[in-house]
């Protein structure tokens, strides 16, 4: 199983090539494709040595990336392990992941909505009313399950649209667009839910599958992770060599070589880790996936290409010719079906849909996971992958604290305390780069 | 220069409710020249611009593209045409890179997905044969100076490989060197046999790039000057319609006491 960590952490946007700092020595010592070297130019450098130049321009211009989450999630497994040693025992990690996978899903949309630079603060309340819309229309109303699920979805993603709509086209601040959604469809769930308020679900339903089943043969975890691995390497080598055709710069092999190994590592450590335990679980396999679907849309398509500009400036993305209402209609729906998703995978870990569906800390910790993985409140800056990183950091503090025993306020506390570092972190990164980044 | 002008405008009028903003305004624009409009605040050069652009039509007249009477009634009927538009107020996107500004609303795809590639190599040769330098067609936008911004949204521009750019303002909040920079572009646009309207307040700017100035005032043609055979003061005066005012008054006075310390001496 791939994690986010390695693909692109370092260097932001896989399609660029590698370029550093051409201060003057790399400016003469560099074999670039430019006829006359100004030492000012960014010129690549072949060699381990060029990509270590290039990852300290990145941190000294503030592109930190996902660098600092990825340090955390160090710190958080060796403080709870040093605390706890069953903290880093397969047993845990397996559940952390299957568990991080609901909010982590959440947070996905988010992404895309914090990409436009806006909020949503809906997600908590959609993914619990698709949850009841899920129990009633399937277990009151003996429905299909799977038509059952396809409605929930569907209804929260018109909910998302309905945001949209009121965000893009009436001119409402989405911030109070979505508060109004926050109470709304809470109160909408609470109506459906009806007088008993809870509504339990099939032990063996599809939904009851979705963070309870696992592929219980070996092969299948080291078979998905060398999947990844083989894929990543031959896209990697295809672009190399298509680049190479084209005459821009391309990676060099050792470096294609490199990044493989970091993406391996994390893939069959992660494939070992679920081995050791019940096996691949559904959930990560779920959510992994919705990760590479929205990362290939967010940096291969032109609906991707177009979330970011609106994310930049509206204004020169409308001058592009862009449908900006359009764009935003479709982000915040996208938002609203990924709260359902998320919805039903929360459903799933109890088994249940009731009345405290979707409320809690639930909200706070799908912006928090989006943030904390490394995609910028200002909009335009951000990946998928943050829904991984950040979801992990947050499930990693809840199971160590209750692991410790510690309640539900020192674990407050402390993922607040996180939060409020990764918008420092945010915050100053964006000044180090307004500032460093004028030539 | 070639006899028939890519773009003229014949009579061009326009009208905002009680205000005549534009009266029989004529102007040529052809291959390989750089013409300036200038004119002072109000004289109704944003709203010409705006007609041949096709953002607000104008009322009457008749524009010619290659002698042939056209009609352009929105921006997209210029784009057809060949005519791109800079506007002052740069549009790009400080979060993409070089080469997504570039292809932004035309991005390139192979198999429904963005070639990355075939975009990239296409922004390096276009940046390299405008001899545009920057450090890398991969950073952002948002590290870039305000020249190499400049250059990158004219360069922009010429991606639908027009036949006539429009340049609103290109060095109004530039420096010095960043001002050359975009001056130079300028310079090679006329050597691609683009047709250039430059539009600019600043004199200096106008009189070092443009073959011939266009002058409007109060929305009327107000004379066309060779850059080469006409004085500063001249196409100031045609500017402020007068030969007594504020600039050749002051130019009097110094040369005045220039001859006077001469006479000291």
């Amino acid at each position: 199983m791939t994690t986010g960590t390695p693909t692109d952490g370092a260097t932001g946007d896989k399609a660029a090539a590698p370029q550093q700092d051409g201060s003057e020595a790399n400016g003469t010592a560099a074999a670039g494709s430019v006829a006359s070297v100004d030492p000012r130019l960014l010129v690549r450098e072949r060699g381990f040595a060029g990509y270590l130049d290039d990852l300290t321009r990145r941190l000294r211009t503030g592109e930190l990336g996902s660098l600092p989450v990825i340090v955390g999630l160090i710190v958080i497994g060796l403080v709870f392990q040093l605390q706890d040693s069953a903290f880093l025992s397969a047993n845990n990690l397996s559940n952390l992941f299957v568990q991080s996978a609901g909010t982590g899903l959440i947070a996905v949309g988010i992404v895309f909505v914090l990409l436009l630079g806006e909020i949503d603060l809906s997600v908590g309340s959609v993914s619990g009313m698709s949850a009841a819309v899920l129990a009633v229309l399937n277990i009151n109303q003996g429905m299909n399950e799977v038509l059952a699920v396809i409605l929930a979805i569907l209804v929260g993603m018109a909910a998302g649209a309905l945001h949209g709509f009121f965000f893009a086209k009436v001119g409402v601040p989405a911030f109070v667009v979505t508060l109004a959604g926050l109470l709304g469809w809470n109160g909408l769930m609470l109506q459906i839910l009806g007088p008993s308020g809870t509504i339990n679900l099939d032990d063996d339903g599809v939904v009851a599958q979705l963070t309870n089943h696992y592929f219980a043969d070996k092969i299948w975890a080291i078979a998905l992770a060398t999947v990844c691995v083989l894929a990543f390497l031959g896209f990697s080598l295809l672009d190399a060599r298509r680049r190479k055709a084209a005459d821009v710069p391309s990676r060099p092999l050792s470096e294609i070589v490199l990044r493989t190994v970091v993406v391996a590592i994390p893939a069959y450590a992660a494939a070992l880790v679920f081995n050791s335990y019940k096996g691949l679980p559904l959930a990560v396999v779920i959510f992994v996936g919705v990760i590479l679907l929205g990362d290939f849309v967010l940096r291969r398509t032109t609906y991707g290409r177009q979330v970011f500009a609106v994310g930049g400036s509206s204004e020169a993305a409308a001058r592009a010719g862009i449908s900006v209402p359009m764009i935003r209609i479709t982000v915040y729906a996208i938002a609203g079906t990924m709260a359902a998703v998320g919805g039903l995978f929360f459903a799933s870990q109890i088994n249940a849909a009731n009345q405290s569906s979707g409320a809690g800390s639930l909200l706070m910790n799908c912006i928090a996971a989006a943030v904390i993985g490394g995609t910028s409140l200002f909009g335009g800056r951000g990946k998928t992958w943050s829904a991984l990183l950040g979801a992990l950091v947050i499930q990693s503090i809840n199971s160590g604290m209750a692991l410790l025993g510690t309640g539900s306020a020192v674990r407050d506390m402390i993922t607040g305390a996180v939060l409020l570092a990764a918008v420092v972190i945010d915050s100053i990164s964006r000044r180090t780069q307004k500032t460093a980044g004028r030539a | 220069m070639s006899a028939t002008p890519v773009l003229a405008l014949r009579g061009v009028s326009k009208r905002f409710g009680a205000v005549q903003a534009l009266t029989d305004v004529e102007l040529e624009v052809h291959p390989g020249e750089v013409v300036a409009l200038v004119g002072d605040n109000g004289a109704g050069k944003s709203t010409l611009v705006k007609a041949i652009a096709g953002v607000s039509p104008a009322d009457e007249g008749r524009v010619e593209w290659n002698g042939d009477p056209v009609s352009i009634d929105k921006p997209h009927d210029a784009q057809e045409l060949g005519i791109a538009t800079v506007y002052q107020d740069l549009a790009l996107c400080d979060n993409l890179d070089v080469v997504g500004n570039l292809f932004l609303g035309n991005e390139l795809k192979s198999g429904g997905i963005l070639d990355e590639v075939e975009m990239e190599r296409r922004s390096r040769e276009l940046l390299s044969t405008l001899s545009i330098r920057i450090p890398s067609v991969r950073i952002p936008v948002a590290s870039l100076s305000g020249g190499q911004r400049q250059t990158v949204a004219i360069a922009r521009s010429l991606l639908g490989e027009p036949r006539v750019v429009i340049l609103d303002e290109p060095t109004a909040a530039l420096g010095v060197e960043q001002t050359a920079q975009v001056l130079d572009l300028v310079e090679r646009l006329r050597e691609r046999e683009l047709g250039v309207l430059l539009i600019s307040h600043n004199m200096a700017d106008v009189r070092a790039v443009s073959d011939r100035v266009a002058v409007l005032r109060l929305g009327r043609n107000n004379g066309t000057f060779t850059v080469s055979e006409t004085s500063q003061e001249e196409i100031v005066s045609a500017i402020t319609g007068a030969t007594d005012n504020v600039v050749t008054r002051r130019n009097a006075r110094t040369a005045q006491q220039a001859s006077t310390t001469e006479v000291r001496k």
